[in-house]
């Protein structure tokens, strides 16, 4: 199954709307509560950064029973020095989205955290697509409840 | 999940909820499902239906109903006939529904005078429970429980969890809600062994109804009933004028606060906790914690109703007066209960797992809830998306969902019958123009 969903750019509150709706989805998979949240970090994470630093951009979820994908594609302002921005405490974000409790530095690192297998591909000048996978734990035998 | 509600039985046991319909009173609108955060009510041959898997028990649904249609079922004070000593434990929430002229001590009197032999107020448990809390906060305390956590006193507030927010149980300070502290200090501690003793609660809170009969967290409650201050309300003010202050009350300041939003938190004294209330307002806290965004909170305090429990669907008072009342009265009284007169339990903490209560997944088997979402997903996409409600659903996205469990039909939508009705016409135009071929002339 896939999802796409349009970030918007010029409107920092609606930042959140595709992670929130994911995880709608993920939960009425069934899906494991502990993934549910790694996968909501990691995509609420990129999510808010398309819409600080990118100007907003495409987010699409692909969920199958081994595993899901999560792509975060923009067309901004790319990343020149990637292991740079990948190093904790590392932030370009302006003085006021700090204030707002965001642009710790923490974005990047925490994505590749949460996620099971971490992509950034950047041209500066051209944009940015981060790829996340998170595998989901062999599907139960049916029956259910038995998640921890 | 069976949204007929009463009647049909599934093969489970039924949850029991106080949050009831009043069939008589409901008139079928679609007040209630729009606001119900678990979506957890469907109208139904005219009549709204609580799916009880579902129902958090936040009372929510009883607040907004226009018809009054929606109620909590609680205890009648009758029910206090059948014990041989008779134990009123008051919420603190009580105090703030009288006016400041009667004295706590009075209203804990005129419980007396309703045939009560003994009080104990909550709030002299919820100072225990405060302490216990701040231990969980100690340097090397409790060294496995993830920041920040989040009180498990509010019923509503766990349960929601359980439903909606699965990944965050682990969050949930493991500890006992005050009420049940104040149960078990009154019957296993202060009348242990005796025969006949009852303790009952004076309660602002529908689910403190549901959770002393099936709690979460622990496996019994020692309440045996649970009467809501609504129910008791006018009786208490009749005999005010005569109850005297023969009781003194205890509770502190602190333990008295816990009534109103931030009384908790202030309590705790811990600087790095936030404070919520209103189950909205609780849903958007939730969403962001899990979301990884509250990294600098050690604390939430988040109670389901407005003001905190001193706006639970079981009082009377307007939650914004009464949590005004309840700090002007709490300002009068000591910081603390004076030195406890007993030895407090031992141990407040949970005994028992909480699980996630997963209402909300199509199917156990993921591969069978996939298979349902893609056809959800192609059935929400057909529908109109005005969320009218007028399917009994509160959303086009909760009818597809219905649809694809099999308790729904998508022509329950007003536009798809519409749809399907002008289709019909058109094949019955195109029938008329047939003609037999022996009447034919062309």
């Amino acid at each position: 199954m896939k999802y796409r969903y349009a970030v918007p750019g010029d409107d920092f509150s609606m930042a959140g709307k595709a992670s929130a709706e994911v995880k709608r989805i993920l939960g009425q998979l069934g899906i494991d509560p502990a993934i549910i949240k790694r996968t909501s970090v990691a995509m609420y994470e990129a999510e808010i950064n398309m819409a600080i630093h990118a100007g907003g951009g495409v987010a699409e979820a692909e969920i199958s029973p081994e595993r899901i994908v999560i792509t975060m594609a923009d067309e901004g302002p790319g990343i020149p020095d990637i292991e740079l921005a990948m190093t904790e405490g590392y932030s370009t974000a302006p003085e006021w989205i700090r204030e707002l409790g965001f642009g710790a530095g923490m974005g990047l690192p925490n994505m590749k955290r949460n996620a099971d297998e971490f992509k950034l591909e950047s041209a500066v000048g051209k944009g940015t697509t981060v790829t996340m996978l998170i595998r989901l734990a062999p599907a139960p035998i049916a029956g259910g409840g038995g998640r921890t | 999940m069976n949204p007929e509600g009463e009647g049909s039985e599934g093969s489970a046991p039924r949850l029991f909820h106080s949050v009831k319909l009043d069939p008589d009173k409901c008139v079928g609108c679609t007040t209630c499902i729009k606001k119900c955060p678990t979506e957890a009510i469907r109208v139904r041959k005219g009549r709204a239906r609580i799916i009880d898997e579902r129902c958090i028990d936040c009372g929510e649904c009883i607040r907004t109903c226009p018809h009054g249609a929606k109620k909590a079922v609680s205890d009648p004070l009758a029910m206090i006939a059948g014990y041989r000593h008779k134990i009123a434990l008051p919420a603190p929430s009580l105090y703030a529904q009288f006016d400041e002229r009667w004295s706590i001590d009075r209203l804990l009197s005129g419980l007396l005078a309703l045939g009560f032999d003994e009080v104990f107020e909550v709030a002299e448990a919820a100072e225990l429970v405060t302490a216990r809390s701040r231990g969980l906060f100690e340097a090397g305390a409790a060294p496995d429980l993830p920041r920040p956590l989040i009180s498990s006193a509010c019923p509503a507030v766990v349960k929601l969890v359980q439903v909606r927010y699965p990944s965050l149980i682990s969050h949930l300070a493991p500890l006992l809600p005050p009420v049940e502290v104040a149960a078990r200090i009154a019957k296993d501690i202060l009348h242990a062994g005796e025969e006949g003793v009852g303790v009952f609660l004076v309660s602002p809170c529908a689910g403190k109804v549901t959770a002393a009969r099936s709690p979460v967290g622990y496996a019994r409650s020692a309440l045996d009933g649970v009467i809501g201050i609504k129910d008791l309300y006018l009786p208490l003010r009749a005999v005010l004028g005569q109850a005297g202050d023969r009781l003194r009350s205890r509770a502190g300041r602190r333990g008295v606060e816990w009534a109103r939003t931030e009384g908790e938190a202030d309590a705790l004294g811990e600087r790095r906790s936030i404070s919520v209330d209103g189950i909205a307002s609780v849903i958007g806290v939730l969403e962001a914690l899990e979301n990884g965004k509250l990294k600098d909170v050690a604390y939430i305090e988040a109670l389901a109703c407005p003001a905190g429990c001193v706006g639970g669907p079981l009082t009377v008072e307007n939650p914004y007066i009464a949590r005004n009342r309840l700090r002007n009265r709490a300002e009068a009284l000591p910081e603390n209960a004076p030195p406890l007169p007993y030895e407090p339990p031992a141990d407040l903490g949970w005994t028992e797992i909480v699980a996630p209560r997963s209402a909300l997944a199509l199917d156990p088997d993921m591969l069978k809830a996939m298979i349902m979402m893609e056809e959800m997903d192609q059935l929400a996409a057909a529908l109109p998306g005005l969320d009218c409600g007028s399917c009994g659903a509160p959303s086009c996205q909760a009818l597809a969902e219905d649809v694809v469990r099999g308790v729904a039909v998508e022509t329950d939508c007003v536009f798809k019958l519409r749809e399907s009705v002008r289709e019909l016409a058109g094949r019955l135009l195109a029938l008329e123009e047939l003609k037999p071929p022996g009447l034919d002339k062309d």
